[in-house]
């Protein structure tokens, strides 16, 4: 999967979260939480559902590494290359 | 035969729209279970029976006119010789409350500005210009009637009109669309929380109480309790609040119920209501129901489920009915405190900021600590603020002993 593809679901998933999300509004290298109103019930729901889309289970302790569109394009992109690694 | 009413969804609830039944005559209803869905300013409802039986009659079709609370909506025919009792009760319940007959809303039709763009020809307006029918059918349609262009006698507007306007015209919506429906609900919401909340300060003395809590014992054990779980598995810590609150209230339980007939109501069941924010502005606060006797991992799924359900509105009237008390959480923000305005008839509410990372001094030596602001708003009526002290002081015990909660 190429870093743009993995774009383009992570904002598909991200607008099942935030149903009035404008894709075309997003600032992608800017925190999630300041410029969407979500919180925490939201992020963890984000989480859960691009485990659903990705496979990608995100350990707690990595959830900070997600706070915007490019780190979670970085984060998935890697983990999915570890993973077809192994 | 009992009736089903129109019920009163909570204390600022007037009307409703009936959405749909769930249920047709002929079927069996078992008590607990959803027969409708009604419309309310804060939410569509599932709205259970109170008794078993089976439906006998609909009274009400689904449609947009807002009913009075305690319009009969259904005939159910009860089984059981105590089940009656029980509905007769019930409806007692919706019927003692005064309804003040402005609360019905004066029928709209929206949908009428485009019908006057489309069709602004020759009406003018006058009642005999439309007949009977084809002003019925244009209700029906959300059309103004008299707006069209009419064809009869005297250019009345006939049924044959109101069915041309429509056919020439596929873009006149049926439905007011998502946006125009969005605004409307919002406005109604505000109405309501206006209502509400007017309504506990002008009759609610509060007293208001703070303490600091120091959340670090209850975070380290969260973050290794999350650390080996599955991100579906994970807790909030949110969690935690609300189930040391629950516990907290079985201590000191005349906090927990409601203020009805100028005397304090205690509640034997905790049923916490959950402030919920929605997006677009507006909050609910529907129950966790036996908050203090469910497990932490429950009380987490019926939380994300709750808070799911909140904001796309679809709630269940019990959850809507029963909350004894209620919990908000302005934390999400680095609010440090809330003091909050109690739900009436409520006795009292619970607020909590976020943990913030402060000095603390702990055997004499100052320590970095997560400190939380608790706070609790009381109805002094029904308590007074040392009863409200004891219930803060249970809460900040129970929350050093995370794994026991």
């Amino acid at each position: 999967m190429t870093e743009d593809e993995i774009r383009v679901r992570v904002i598909k998933t991200l607008s099942g979260i935030v149903p009035e999300l404008d894709p075309g509004a997003l600032r992608h290298g800017m925190s999630l939480r300041d410029q969407l109103d979500i919180d925490s019930m939201d992020f963890l729901n984000f989480l859960i559902a691009l485990h659903q889309e990705f496979g990608v289970d995100v350990p707690e302790a990595d959830a900070g590494k997600l706070a915007t569109i490019d780190a979670c394009v970085g984060y998935l992109a890697q983990a999915l290359r570890t993973r077809t690694q192994v | 035969m009992a009736e089903f009413l129109m019920p009163r969804l909570g204390a600022d609830m007037t009307a409703g729209k009936v959405v749909k039944w769930l249920k047709q005559p002929g079927d069996r209803i078992r008590r607990g279970e959803v027969i409708a869905i009604v419309e309310t300013d804060k939410a569509n409802v599932d709205v259970e029976s109170f008794i078993a039986g089976v439906l006998e009659k609909i009274l009400v079709e689904p449609g947009d006119e807002r009913l009075p609370v305690g319009t009969p909506l259904a005939l159910i025919r009860a089984e059981g010789a105590a089940e009656p009792a029980a509905l007769a009760a019930a409806a007692a319940v919706v019927a003692a409350v005064p309804v003040p007959p402005a609360a019905v809303a004066p029928t709209a039709v929206p949908g009428t500005s485009e019908a006057a763009e489309l069709a602004p020809a020759a009406a003018t307006g006058e009642r005999a210009r439309v007949s009977p029918a084809a002003r019925k059918r244009a209700l029906e349609l959300r059309l103004d009637p008299t707006k069209l262009t009419g064809t009869g006698p005297e250019g009345r507007v006939t049924l044959a009109d109101v069915e041309r306007a429509v056919q020439a015209a596929p873009a006149v919506r049926a439905e007011p669309s998502p946006a125009d429906a969005a605004a409307a609900r919002q406005l109604r919401m505000r109405e309501a929380i206006a209502t509400s909340m007017a309504r506990s300060k002008r009759e609610i003395p509060h007293y208001y109480l703070a303490c600091t809590i120091d959340m670090g014992r209850a975070l380290a054990w969260l973050a290794e309790r999350n650390a080996g779980r599955a991100v579906t598995e994970r807790l909030l810590y949110a969690v935690l609040l609300i189930k040391a609150t629950a516990l907290a209230l079985r201590e000191v339980p005349e906090l927990n119920g409601f203020w009805i007939d100028n005397r304090a109501q205690r509640s034997e069941a905790i049923h916490a209501g959950i402030a919920i924010s929605l997006r677009g502005g507006g909050l609910v606060a529907p129950a966790l129901h036996n908050a203090d006797r469910q497990s932490l991992d429950d009380l987490m799924r019926g939380f994300q489920d709750l808070v799911k359900r909140a904001r796309a509105w679809s709630l269940r009237s019990s959850e809507i009915v029963d909350p004894t008390v209620t919990i908000t959480s302005l934390g999400e923000r680095g609010v440090e405190s809330v003091f909050g305005i109690i739900t009436p008839p409520q006795l009292a509410l619970v607020g909590f900021g976020t943990p913030l990372e402060r000095p603390w001094v702990i055997d004499g030596q100052v320590v970095p600590r997560p400190l939380l602001t608790a706070t609790l708003s009381g109805d002094h009526r029904a308590t007074d603020g040392h009863r409200g002290a004891l219930f803060l002081a249970a809460l900040d015990r129970l929350l050093q002993q995370p794994e026991a909660l």
